[in-house]
């Protein structure tokens, strides 16, 4: 197993014009609370180069079936059903084991289970919208969940967000630490919507939207999007373990 | 033309969004049963060595508003100084201490608060040895990517005075922006995303 011995080598600097910048006004909440000065930069240290890590044992059987997880006995949430898979890679294209994956959503209708959403589509009252799992040894995951609607915002007038699912994910190191969003291949809302306009290059945006993959899919049950997250990458540590491996 | 590196670019960050606590601390806005208990909402227990203490924050927007809608993850070594963490090779840390908290501040105040233990000392990359800290990580509605600062301790003004991240800032005016202030067992810390008194946040 590639990963046996835990990596301990700093990691790849961020490349700060492929991620959204701190203001993005179009975004109009990121006005007030983006930082006016520039970020400052060190080599990373333990502090940096370690991370928290979970163990598979925290998770319920139900944890990655979003269809299932909330719903009553014998019901399940309504809407299309879909198998969302994928692998956490880091920038080396090596598969990260272990890693907790978590994400979140609205419900087919585009609503969201939390009191300060305030839409009126209905609730479906046999989905959450949270769900999780920590990838195997070769970096996969999977969950079951219903394709999410699109809402409107109190952006501008007019804004919808494309239908999409909040992913969380940690890596190895404190610094790996990442949330994003998967989008939907297809959907002409992506390139409406000022969270995905944050982004300046549109190849990292293509990067968040997730294939539909009919080999994937379970006849008469779910489709499937496979959607992979790249995280980053850390240098082989030469001089502390031996040449060989690296 | 050279052969390429082939190296993956990493997926782009995205907001948290304002529904954030559905994801990583539903017990907390209410959906309960899916999961026991929300993580990282206990730090130490009976067994746990070190120091209690209990850390107050808040983080404030351009206009002097405290977020209510923000969530913060912690990360910092147990009280001798080492990382739960498999990449910690000078020893193993405190089986009782996890060293990552993950608090939602709440939605009527913007209060964030939790109890831990003060971290020890832990070493820079050339051996001198770091203030205790402890590293932080802010998401929330309009923060495009995460931000990462440092929380330092009041009471540590010596060994603060010689800590490489804190003696290397060129502005420092702006170190304060990384001290807790210690009352009795508790640090009271604002973050302050913009303005005047802006808090240094890192590119690490």
């Amino acid at each position: 197993m590639k990963n046996a011995k835990p990596e301990t080598g700093s990691f790849f600097q961020r490349d700060r014009t492929w991620h959204p910048p701190v203001l993005t006004p179009l975004y109009k909440t990121s006005v007030t609370r983006s930082p006016q000065r520039a970020p400052i930069s060190f080599a990373n240290t333990l502090s940096e180069i370690t991370g928290p890590t979970f163990d598979h044992e925290i998770l319920g059987a139900l944890d990655n079936d979003l269809t299932l997880n909330f719903a009553r006995p014998g019901e399940s949430a309504i809407g299309p059903r879909i198998i969302v898979y994928g692998r956490v890679l880091d920038e080396r294209g090596i598969g990260l084991p272990n890693v907790l994956v978590e994400f979140w959503q609205a419900n087919a209708g585009g609503r969201y289970r939390h009191k300060k959403d305030g839409y009126l589509a209905p609730l479906d009252p046999n989905f959450g919208g949270c769900g999780r799992a920590i990838t195997d040894e070769e970096g996969n995951y999977s969950f079951r969940t219903v394709m999410p609607g699109p809402y409107p915002w109190p952006n501008g007038p007019n804004d919808w967000r494309p239908a999409h699912i909040h992913f969380s994910v940690f890596g190895h190191g404190f610094v790996q630490r990442l949330i994003t969003q998967m989008y939907f291949e297809g959907d002409p809302m992506i390139w409406q919507c000022p969270i995905v306009g944050t982004i300046p290059d549109r190849a990292a945006v293509e990067g968040l939207i997730a294939a539909l993959d009919m080999a994937a899919t379970v006849p008469m049950d779910a489709r499937a999007y496979k959607f992979d997250l790249v995280l980053r990458g850390r240098r082989s540590t030469l001089f502390e373990n031996r040449m060989e491996g690296n | 033309m050279v052969q390429q590196l082939g190296r993956l670019k990493e997926s782009a960050s995205q907001t948290a969004g304002p529904y954030v606590h559905i994801g990583l601390t539903p017990n907390f806005c209410g959906i309960a049963g899916v999961y026991p208990e929300d993580l990282g909402t206990r730090l130490v227990g009976e067994k746990t060595r070190g120091e209690r203490v209990r850390i107050e924050m808040r983080v404030i927007d351009g206009t002097g508003t405290p977020l209510k809608d923000v969530l913060v993850e912690t990360w910092q070594a147990d009280a001798d100084g080492l990382y739960n963490s498999p990449s910690e090779t000078r020893g193993a840390a405190d089986p009782h201490f996890p060293g990552w908290a993950r608090i939602a501040s709440d939605m009527e105040t913007g209060l964030l608060a939790f109890d831990t233990v003060k971290p020890g000392r832990v070493p820079f990359p050339d051996g001198r040895m770091m203030a205790p800290h402890i590293s932080l990580w802010i998401v929330a509605r309009g923060i495009n990517l995460g931000l990462a600062t440092r929380l330092y301790f009041s009471d540590e003004e010596e060994a603060n005075a010689e800590d490489p991240v804190l003696t290397r800032l060129e502005h420092q005016n702006r170190v304060p922006t990384l001290i807790a202030t210690r009352r009795d067992d508790t640090y009271t810390f604002d973050i302050h995303l913009q303005g005047d008194k802006e808090t240094v946040f890192f590119d690490i």
